[in-house]
């Protein structure tokens, strides 16, 4: 029986495979189902910036912007003295998913833009997250922002919640960076403990007949693997700290290879919605016949050992790659 | 204008900085279990807070947490009161003017029981010739008789101070004590007072009466019967019984003021008396005038002038000899002022009780009588001055008033409107904001910081115009070292700030500067530029006056920290800069602490925000450099040359700000104003109008039809008339044909036009267009640009546009589209921007305008329908248009009902003289007047021809039934008579009386415009409020479900119903409005509108209504009684089942969110009940809408 045990976040996990962050956690129900079929590790669904400052917002404007221009009015709700408006519901949560399993919990964090948001990490910590996930989902479409602009203002998020809080903290990244090495370096740098690579949030869809926008949420499929076996391998190389794999693993076979990529942790999302937190021991079993059908000992064994660095020939994860492809095609 | 204020020192922890409602709510809380209310300006922020200290489990003086109930009058919280306190619980309520007249009759029972009760009463005025929210003592004298106690407090201070005596002294006296104060000047005035805590309330209390109370308590353990009826043998005696309690209250008073002296050092006597000891001239009188009377008499004394006032405490029980008493030997001529009027009396009540006293006490002293302050009119030490000078006359005048002009019956004195007695070491801030801005909160703010961090006192008031969008504030702020008594407006202030510069384009805001003051202006100008763009009259105050000139640009910071329009802050940090009230380091600190305690419920982001504006602020307030000359163009007139003599001469001396200087003759005798006024006043309050793409419109009037203020209109024009227009106007082809063509023989051509100057720039148009750009999707047929760069040019489109002939009513085609180009006769009302439900009223007025009667309930309709100086009912070029008006909240159905029958005697007595003059007249015409058809607008303009020649024909003959027939003519064309009002009215306040009407089968129709809360007075909640909702008395959100108006009504059988919501299906509306108006009965038509009380952007008001309908929260059905007799189902359901779900529709909204956000397992159970309960009305509906009414007499 090969040893399964690996480290993610400052965490020992008992295996690489954890839930990703997803609103599987809004049920303590589910959740103990989760940690049943052996979740290593629970992260909590994204608290997001958006919601957070919107909402804030939604009400300043609704209420207080309304407050005191009327004579036989002074407003028009109810005075919320005694309530507070913020993420109360997603701390509550997240003290009881900590309270309801034994595994790590991992509180998420999602914005792009620095601001009082970002306070919410401190108080994810205070109630009881063994770690944060950070996510930095921002699409730059401001022609006069540079690379290197984008670049600061993240890091600087991602230092200030560093300094804020004790636990380790992971930040989930998007795969549109000039040089996602270069930016990994130095999130390294800034104290990150850990990347996830992707995240693949909201994807905008056009509706020709309405002609709008709509939002679809898509689950992942095994084809979105490779786009991050890739990046696993080039980035597990060269930066020193712990990687997770998110998107793409639906098998046993699929978190076999992104481990040997590089990645220390393998989150399951789509899977799990789709056949129910009972899917992840099945993976966990295809995990594990995999390494004893193969005779590793260890994952490991596993890690990194299909990364750049390791790889028999590297430049299968470079530019050598296409062209090696094209005349694969060619010569057929 | 550095100000001697003291250094900071601790102050006594029982200083709070609050307004007298609160003061007292904070007494009446604390001393009682029960709490019945309802709510009534100027009273209602009391029964809120009561309501919040409830629900955040704040206990009483017992230990218990009172139970307050929200009732569906105020007559329903009377009853429940008397029945709270027969059974034995100490209850209190909170009311102001008609409210109090709804309680007599329990207020009656409750005093000819000796039933101890303490209630609170912001006085106000009561609707006579007009309705006013304002303060006066009129409701209070109405209770004269009803056998209570009359309590009057004069300050913020002494208001909690006698609210406490009065629950004190109840249980003592077994008289049940009204404790007033006057609404608004003191109820809203905010002042830094010392509050009575809990112990002391609890030292006030009489064990032994206390217990007395309880052992009287109604209960089968110890029968007893109360509420006889008694007959002419004993009724008498037993209402004489009780003489001796009234007798022995006034020493009881006395005794608990003097406990409160003890525990306070405040001492009051049932009157007290200020002044010289030896004055000769005396005034008395009660209310917050008294304190204006003390600043002015010590001013006088001071100037050795031998004068006095006597403040009345206890009104009721009148203790004459303690009047006497209190008032000193040497006195010659007293002055009795009254803040009521009784007409027809010999003088008003204080005077009468005045006269009374000394007359009994033998004392020969002249009296004379006056009337002041109706309305919260002003009362200042220039006219309190002036009622002395009348006293040294050798005849004084008598039954005068003071503060106005009476050039008809030369009733008031003059008055030499510049006097001020102000001392300079008292800081005056008048602070001009936009409604939206938050100025009054951060002023409020303000006053709290100077009154509880320094020792000095702060009196904030604030004044509010009667528009709902675009609304003014005015903040008047004092500070300085002694109490503040000026309990009036500031007229010389050494700080004026503007925070909205085109108010300086409408308002004299440099009026209230003294010289030398310091002017703040929040305008986009740098210090450069913001001189020269000021207007004329402006730059010519600022030279005449020394001001001192800043500009900041508030909104840019705003803007740039992320504040959207919310300047606050911004203003707030600059006035604590330039007005030197604490040093700016101190001001900083405590300004970013209230920040913190203001806005750290609403989460850190608004929070870091605010702090930012605060910090950015100072660094771009810029000192400008003010010219030697003014050099800006004059301000425009406040109405138009083209205005018709009355708005000329009294309309816009109302909207210039200068309606206080009107006399009597400028005023209507009877309360009658003219319409069609709101064309006069061009508020230019939106920033964004929308532009119109004519090419890429559809021309569907969809934009004309929801704007709720008639400022985008869509019209055909002749192509002869366009040959006419501004360069800039822009026509289309009108692309139908049902309209054929024009007079001119030509197609028809079609205009859309905005009125720039009138809209609110809600975007309402926008959201509901359906033309895309096809190449560029956020590009609409309409778009909202900003307006400054078309307004010139728009004005003079509008001009043009707004004088092209109408299209002949008659010929206009029934459907949704063609409704549009009949005139709206309701138009730029002051209602809120994206108001749901001015659009039912203005498509109303052009279905039915021209013979329309509206019978409109109390609310918000009637603010913006009738508030002045304008109103937006408006004429068509024959003069004719909906005549309106306003009785009562709570009576409006039957009001409504009387205007019909009215209608109807007058038509059944022209018909009646028709038919005994046919011969005369011609039997073709009479017979064609008295069987004409007028279902159809081609009907109704046969008619109006037929009494045309009618009235030409009886023009000749002189005998008296001509005359009398000529007159009623009229009479003789359909008229449609409408009941409207809002949900406070239709589902409680006036429920009895709408049921009654409806039941009645008199041929009325009903528009109720359901906001699903009291939205006028501030959102409490009604019945019509929705399960899951957050409103007022119901912040935790409502757990109990909507009521169902529409199946009460339709259970009746014979009344014809319709649930309609425009934003969701618009020709649904149209026809429900129109079927309603042609049945030959009662009408309901239940119209869902978006309303600010709901806590989102109104320009997403008709998206909102469409989930409203699609989740089946708001099912759309028309139930006609005239379908029985073709043998179809009487219900027409018009949604289809459920496509969203009702959560989808609720997490849009403030008011639902605000509940997810406190509890939301409690708003999942809310949730789902809601989801079962539109099941449940779904499901009901679908098997009536299959049901087949026989109608054979023996089935």
């Amino acid at each position: 029986m090969a040893i399964l045990t690996t480290t993610w976040l400052g965490q020992t996990l008992a295996h690489p495979l954890i839930a990703g962050a997803s609103p599987l956690v809004d049920d303590l129900d589910t959740v103990r189902r989760l940690e049943d079929a052996g979740a290593a590790a629970i992260t909590m669904h994204s608290l997001f910036e958006e919601q957070l400052v919107s909402e804030q917002l939604a009400m300043h404007r609704h209420v207080d912007g309304w407050r005191g221009m009327n004579a036989e009015a002074a407003d028009w709700l109810p005075g919320t003295a005694d309530f507070l408006l913020g993420p109360d519901q997603y701390l509550e949560q997240l003290r009881k998913v900590r309270e309801a399993v034994k595994v790590p919990v991992i509180g998420s964090l999602n914005g792009s833009t620095p601001g009082g948001w970002l306070a919410y990490a401190k108080l994810m910590e205070q109630a009881g997250a063994h770690a944060l996930e950070l996510n930095l989902y921002a699409l730059p479409s401001d022609p006069a922002r540079s690379a290197g602009e984008v670049e600061e203002e993240q890091l600087s998020i991602v230092r200030q919640v560093v300094a804020s809080v004790r636990v380790p903290v992971g930040v989930k990244l998007s795969p549109f960076y000039s040089s996602l090495p270069h930016f990994a370096a130095r999130l390294a740098g800034a104290g990150v403990s850990g990347l996830v690579l992707f995240n693949r949030l909201y994807q905008p869809d056009v509706n020709p007949e309405a002609l709008e926008v709509d939002r679809v949420l898509k689950l992942s499929d095994a084809s979105e693997l490779t786009l991050r076996l890739r990046w696993l391998a080039i980035l597990s190389a060269h930066v020193q700290v712990s990687f997770a794999v998110s998107g793409g693993v639906h098998d046993g076979r699929g978190a076999v290879k992104a481990l040997m990529a590089g990645a220390s942790a393998v989150q399951v999302v789509s899977a799990l919605l789709q056949h129910g937190p009972g899917r992840l021991k099945q993976l966990k079993d295809e995990l594990t016949s995999w390494l004893h059908e193969h005779e590793y000992v260890s994952v490991q064994q596993l890690v990194g050992s299909m990364n750049l660095a390791r790889v028999p020939d590297p430049s299968a994860y470079e530019r050598a790659n296409y062209v090696k492809l094209l005349q694969g095609w060619h010569k057929r | 204008m550095a100000l001697p204020l003291h250094p900071r020192t601790a102050m006594p922890q029982q200083t709070v900085t609050v307004d007298a409602n609160e003061a007292v709510a904070a007494i009446a809380h604390r001393l009682s279990e029960v709490i019945a209310i309802y709510p009534i300006t100027p009273s209602s922020s009391m029964g809120e807070l009561a309501d919040e200290w409830s629900a955040q489990g704040r206990t009483n003086v017992f230990g218990q947490v009172p139970k307050v109930v929200e009732l569906q009058s105020e007559g329903g919280a009377a009853g429940t009161l008397h029945g709270a306190l027969q059974g034995g619980a100490l209850a209190t309520t909170f009311t102001a003017s008609q409210g109090l007249l709804l309680m007599l009759p329990d207020m009656l029972k409750i005093g000819g029981e000796l039933t101890p009760l303490a209630m609170h009463v912001a006085a106000r005025s009561l609707a006579t010739h007009a309705l006013s929210i304002f303060g006066d003592h009129s409701d209070v004298m109405m209770a004269r008789g009803t056998g209570f106690a009359l309590l009057c407090s004069s300050s913020v201070q002494e208001a909690p101070d006698f609210a406490a005596v009065a629950h004190a002294v109840t249980l003592r006296a077994r008289i049940p004590f009204l404790h007033f104060f006057d609404g608004f000047r003191t109820s809203h005035e905010v002042s830094r007072i010392d509050a009575l805590d809990d112990q002391a309330l609890r030292s006030l209390l009489d064990a032994k009466a206390l217990s007395d109370f309880r052992r009287r308590a109604l209960t089968p353990d110890a029968p007893v019967l109360r509420g006889t009826a008694q007959n002419p043998d004993t009724f008498f005696q037993a209402r004489e019984a009780g003489n001796r309690f009234y007798a022995a209250t006034p020493g009881l008073v006395q005794a608990a003021f003097d406990e409160l002296a003890a525990l306070t050092g405040r001492q009051y006597r049932l009157f007290d008396y200020v002044g010289h000891p030896q004055a000769e001239r005396v005034v008395v009188l009660m209310g917050s005038g008294a304190e204006a009377v003390r600043e002015t008499v010590d001013w006088l004394v001071a100037r050795g002038e031998k004068v006095g006032a006597v403040i009345v405490r206890l009104f009721r029980p009148f203790d004459g000899a303690a009047l006497l008493s209190a008032l000193p030997a040497s006195v010659k001529t007293i002055a009795a002022l009254d803040r009521t009027k009784e007409p027809g009396a010999l003088g008003e009540p204080l005077y009468q009780d005045v006269i009374t006293a000394l007359a009994e006490g033998d004392r020969g002293v002249r009296v004379v009588g006056g009337r002041y302050g109706l309305s919260s009119k002003e009362f200042t030490p220039a006219m309190i001055r002036a009622v002395f000078d009348n006293l040294a006359l050798p005849r004084p005048k008598n039954h005068f008033t003071v503060g106005i002009t009476d050039d008809v019956t030369h009733t008031s004195l003059p008055y030499d409107a510049e006097f001020d007695l102000e001392p300079n070491d008292v800081v005056r801030a008048v602070l001009f904001g936009l409604g939206s801005d938050g100025t009054v909160s951060s002023n409020k703010q303000t006053i709290k910081i100077i009154g509880e961090y320094t020792p000095n006192y702060a009196q904030g008031y604030f004044v509010y115009d009667s528009k709902k969008s675009g609304a003014m504030t005015v903040s008047h702020l004092r500070f300085g070292p002694r109490p503040i008594r000026s309990s009036y407006l500031i007229k010389h202030a050494s700080f004026v700030a503007c925070h909205y510069a085109p108010l300086l384009e409408r308002h004299n805001v440099l009026d209230a500067a003294a010289p030398g003051a310091t002017f703040l202006l929040n305008t986009h100008h740098d210090k450069a530029t913001a001189f020269a763009a000021l207007p004329l009259e402006v730059q010519q105050t600022i030279l005449d006056k020394k001001l001192k000139f800043f500009v900041i640009d508030a909104f840019a910071v705003a803007k740039d920290v992320g504040l959207d329009r919310y300047i606050s802050a911004v203003m707030q940090v600059c006035f604590f800069k330039l007005s030197h009230v604490l040093p700016m380091d101190e001001a900083l600190t405590h300004l970013r602490a209230s920040v913190e305690k203001a806005y750290g419920k609403r989460g850190t982001e608004v929070v870091r925000r605010n702090l930012l504006a605060l910090e950015q602020s100072l660094g771009r307030l810029q000192e400008v450099t003010v010219p030697k000359v003014a050099t800006g163009t004059p301000r425009p007139p406040p109405v138009p040359k083209a205005a018709p003599d009355f708005v000329q001469r009294v309309t816009a001396a109302m909207l210039a700000g200068h309606g206080d200087a009107l006399p009597v003759s400028a005023f209507p005798i009877d309360g009658t104003w003219p319409t069609a006024t709101t064309q006069w006043e061009k508020r230019a309050v939106g920033l964004e109008v929308p532009a119109w793409d004519a090419p890429l419109c559809i021309q569907c009037n969809k934009c004309s039809l929801i704007c709720p203020h008639a400022a985008i209109r869509a019209q055909l024009v002749d192509p002869s008339d366009a040959t006419k227009a501004p360069s800039a106007f822009k026509t289309v082809p009108f692309k139908a044909k049902e309209l054929g063509q024009a007079p001119s023989g030509q197609g028809w051509l079609y205009a859309l036009q905005v009125a720039p100057d009138d809209c609110t720039g809600c975007g309402l148009c926008v959201a509901v267009c359906p033309a895309k750009d096809k190449s560029n999707p956020r590009h609409k047929a309409i778009d909202m640009k900003p307006v400054e760069p078309v307004r010139a040019q728009e004005r003079e489109n509008w001009d043009f546009f707004s004088k092209l002939p109408h299209v002949d009513r008659a010929k206009v085609p029934s459907d949704l589209k063609s409704s549009q180009f009949l005139e709206p006769l309701f138009e730029f009302s002051g209602a809120c921007a994206g108001c749901g439900e001015t659009p039912y009223l203005k498509l109303l007025s052009q279905l039915f305008g021209d013979r329309l009667l509206i019978a409109n309930a109390t609310g918000c309709s009637s603010i913006y329908g009738g508030n002045l100086p304008t109103t937006p009912w408006a004429k068509n070029k024959d003069g004719r248009g909906p005549a309106w008006a306003n009785s009562l909240f709570e009576d409006n159905a039957e009001f409504g009902l009387g205007l019909k029958l009215a209608v109807d005697a007058r038509r059944q007595l022209a018909s009646a003289l028709l038919k005994q003059h046919g011969g005369h007249l011609g039997d073709e015409l009479v017979t064609g007047l008295l069987e004409a058809d007028q279902s159809d607008e081609g009907g109704l303009a046969s008619q109006r021809s037929r009494v045309a020649a009618l009235k030409a024909k009886l023009a000749g003959v002189a005998t008296d039934d001509a005359r009398l027939l000529h007159e009623l003519a009229d009479a003789l064309v359909k008229k449609s008579v409408w009941l409207v009002g809002g949900d406070g009215w239709a589902y409680d306040i006036g429920y009895g009386g709408l049921d009654h009407v409806l039941a009645s089968g008199a041929d009325v129709n009903v528009l109720v415009m359901d906001t699903e809360v009291y939205s006028n007075t501030g959102g409490q909640q009604s019945k019509a409020t929705p399960l899951g909702a957050a409103a007022k008395f119901a912040a935790a959100g409502k757990s109990m479900g909507k009521k169902d108006l529409g199946l009460l009504a339709m259970s009746y059988g014979h009344v014809y119903v319709a649930s309609v919501a425009m934003g969701a299906k618009d020709a649904q509306t149209l026809k429900a409005l129109k079927e309603a108006e042609s049945y030959p009965g009662p009408s309901l038509v239940i119209a869902y509108s978006h309303c600010i009380a709901h806590g989102y952007d109104m320009e997403r008001g008709a998206e909102q209504q469409k989930l409203a309908v699609e989740s089946g929260v708001w099912p759309l059905y028309r139930f006609d009684p005239r379908l029985v007799a073709t043998g179809a189902p009487p219900l027409q359901l018009d949604s289809g089942p459920p496509k969203v779900k009702p959560r989808d529709y609720m997490k849009n909204e403030g008011r639902f969110r605000m509940v997810a956000l406190k509890d939301p397992k409690r708003f999942d159970r809310l949730v789902e009940a809601a989801e079962r309960l539109a099941a449940q009305r779904r499901a009901i509906y679908e098997q009536l809408a299959h049901v087949h009414v026989s109608t054979k007499e023996h089935s």
